[in-house]
């Protein structure tokens, strides 16, 4: 099988994406994997998915050795539970809560493929853990509602919201100052 | 020897018994909360120290507490159980494999009426699950966040503004909800429509999987449905997503129930009548066709084929006749042949109870 980008060299490296079950092949040559950034990461990354999901395939992915150039990236390590980005990756499991500050960079592109595009939290806020967070989202969502108001000319609605803001920022601050 | 009838009043999860909203189609409703403590390394690598403290303070603050209707928590450590007790477990969806395997420091924290299951030092330090009868999503998503919070007034969680509740797995993170349905849909297996059903309701960020989770067959055409995305979205709006894709399929479901007896009622009735007459009279039967037959049969009961017959007994029997059960009332270790025979006189014993 030649490589399907330079249609050159023998493809040498084998993979299966499978987005929200979609799935595609990809046949390539070393070099090009390379230049095409089927590098190392997406290599783990895929290792890691087909993990996470049983997928039948995950042995396609066996035969082309990972490119064995190991980036820093793979030497980070959990300041808390000591796990490294690379033992991460394997396992596809994170060690501790801290682990999510230690890879943070890391982890947009496989939050991306695992939660179709998502990367941000956008549910539940705990009572003890969240902080003020809701009331800074409370004011958030009623910053928005402001706009809409503004926009539809309804300024009598619109004031009551605007007063409503107010009092929450104080709250915000006061509690802000509270907490040092 | 216990008499099935007692046997099965103590295997049967007592919120089973109840008929949900269409309980015809959707048999269960399921709400699964992942949760982890701020400062303790995830089960996974955790060292003996990590995990005791979290089972001693969940065995001082919530064993023998009550929450509302859920009265009666007991807290069951995993190294008290027999194998075949974690496998009745196991079976009756109050545990996972994964918990059944661990043995050291964990345990799973059950209400009296095994609607609440609180599993602890899984894969996260806490899976809090709750089941309801039939289809009640937003009933079982309004009363889990109530018990969440209930447990959070003792419990610092694992959370990031960012990221939301930090769970060991990625695909958790976020909400570390997994909203679930379990459904009986035998006419459109029947009719080859829900292998083509299922790549669609993926597209949608949703999973298909089988009875007994991951990598499990649909044994008994009952199919679980629920969300793979748990970063992004809120809970209210991952349960509206997954509750419009149940109501289309116990539509489609319906319909294509309606076009059967239209088109094909005898072939049905011929069908539903054979299938009772393999249970009732079998005496060796292996759990694969014991599925087949008690899908039939349900089915026929559904549609009016087969009268005096509880229609919980597709439920019922599902779980009785899986390999824990069946060796937990004979009360010995079975091998797969005398299974199979256990299986088939349970199954004659329980249709005989239904003539009573």
């Amino acid at each position: 099988m030649e490589c399907q980008e330079c249609h050159q060299r023998p493809a040498t490296v084998h993979l299966t994406k499978v987005i929200n079950g979609d799935k595609t092949e990809v046949h390539v040559c070393e070099q090009c994997a390379k230049e095409k950034g089927y590098g190392e990461s997406s290599f783990s990354l895929n290792d890691l998915l087909s993990g996470l999901f049983n997928f039948d395939h995950a042995s396609s992915l066996g035969n082309g050795t990972a490119p064995s150039s190991t980036p820093p990236a793979q030497q980070l390590q959990c300041p808390k539970c000591g796990i490294t980005y690379q033992e991460f990756t394997r396992i596809g499991k994170f060690g501790c809560a801290e682990c999510y500050k230690t890879f943070d960079d890391k982890l947009n592109p496989i939050f991306r493929r695992v939660h179709s595009g998502n990367t941000e939290h956008n549910g539940k806020i705990p009572k003890r853990e969240g902080g003020n967070l809701h009331l800074r989202k409370e004011v958030e969502q009623k910053k928005h509602l402001l706009h809409q108001l503004i926009e539809k000319e309804e300024f009598e609605e619109a004031a009551k919201v605007r007063d409503q803001i107010r009092k929450l920022d104080k709250q915000l601050q006061n509690e802000q100052g509270g907490d040092g | 020897m216990m008499s099935l009838q007692n046997f099965m009043n103590e295997a049967i999860s007592p919120w089973m018994k109840e008929e949900g909203p269409d309980s015809d189609i959707v048999l269960s409703s399921r709400i699964r909360l992942a949760r982890n403590f701020a400062q303790v390394t995830f089960p996974i690598i955790a060292k003996e120290e990590d995990l005791k403290p979290i089972l001693d303070f969940f065995d001082q603050e919530f064993a023998h507490q009550s929450f509302k209707e859920y009265k009666n928590f007991e807290l069951v450590p995993m190294n008290n159980l027999k194998p075949i007790e974690k496998r009745v477990l196991v079976e009756k969806h109050l545990i996972s494999p994964h918990l059944a395997e661990q043995s050291d420091h964990s345990a799973a924290l059950i209400s009296e009426n095994e609607q609440i299951s609180v599993m602890i030092n899984e894969e996260d330090h806490l899976r809090i699950q709750l089941y309801y009868p039939g289809f009640q999503l937003e009933q079982a998503l309004k009363r889990a966040s109530e018990l969440d919070d209930w447990l959070e007034e003792k419990i610092n969680y694992a959370f990031d503004e960012k990221r939301g509740y930090l769970t060991a797995c990625p695909t958790n993170v976020g909400t570390g909800m997994r909203a679930s349905v379990m459904m009986h849909l035998p006419a459109l297996a029947m009719t080859q429509q829900v292998n083509r059903m299922i790549p669609a309701i993926n597209q949608l960020g949703l999973v298909v999987r089988g009875i007994y989770g991951e990598g499990s067959e649909a044994l008994g055409n009952i199919f679980q449905i629920s969300n793979q995305i748990t970063l992004g979205k809120s809970e209210d709006d991952i349960v509206e997503d997954l509750q419009s894709v149940v109501r289309q399929l116990i539509d489609q479901e319906r319909r294509a129930r309606d076009t059967l007896m239209q088109r094909s009622g005898l072939q049905l009735e011929d069908r539903v009548f054979r299938s009772y007459g393999v249970l009732k009279n079998s005496r060796i039967i292996e759990s694969k066709e014991a599925a087949k037959c008690l899908s039939d049969v349900r089915l026929g009961i559904d549609l009016g084929f087969i009268k005096n017959i509880s229609n919980n007994i597709l439920n019922e029997l599902m779980i009785l006749t899986q390999p824990g059960f069946l060796q937990q009332y004979a009360q010995e270790t079975l091998t797969p042949d005398q299974r199979d025979i256990r299986r088939a006189s349970l199954i004659r014993e329980r249709i005989q109870l239904e003539k009573q």
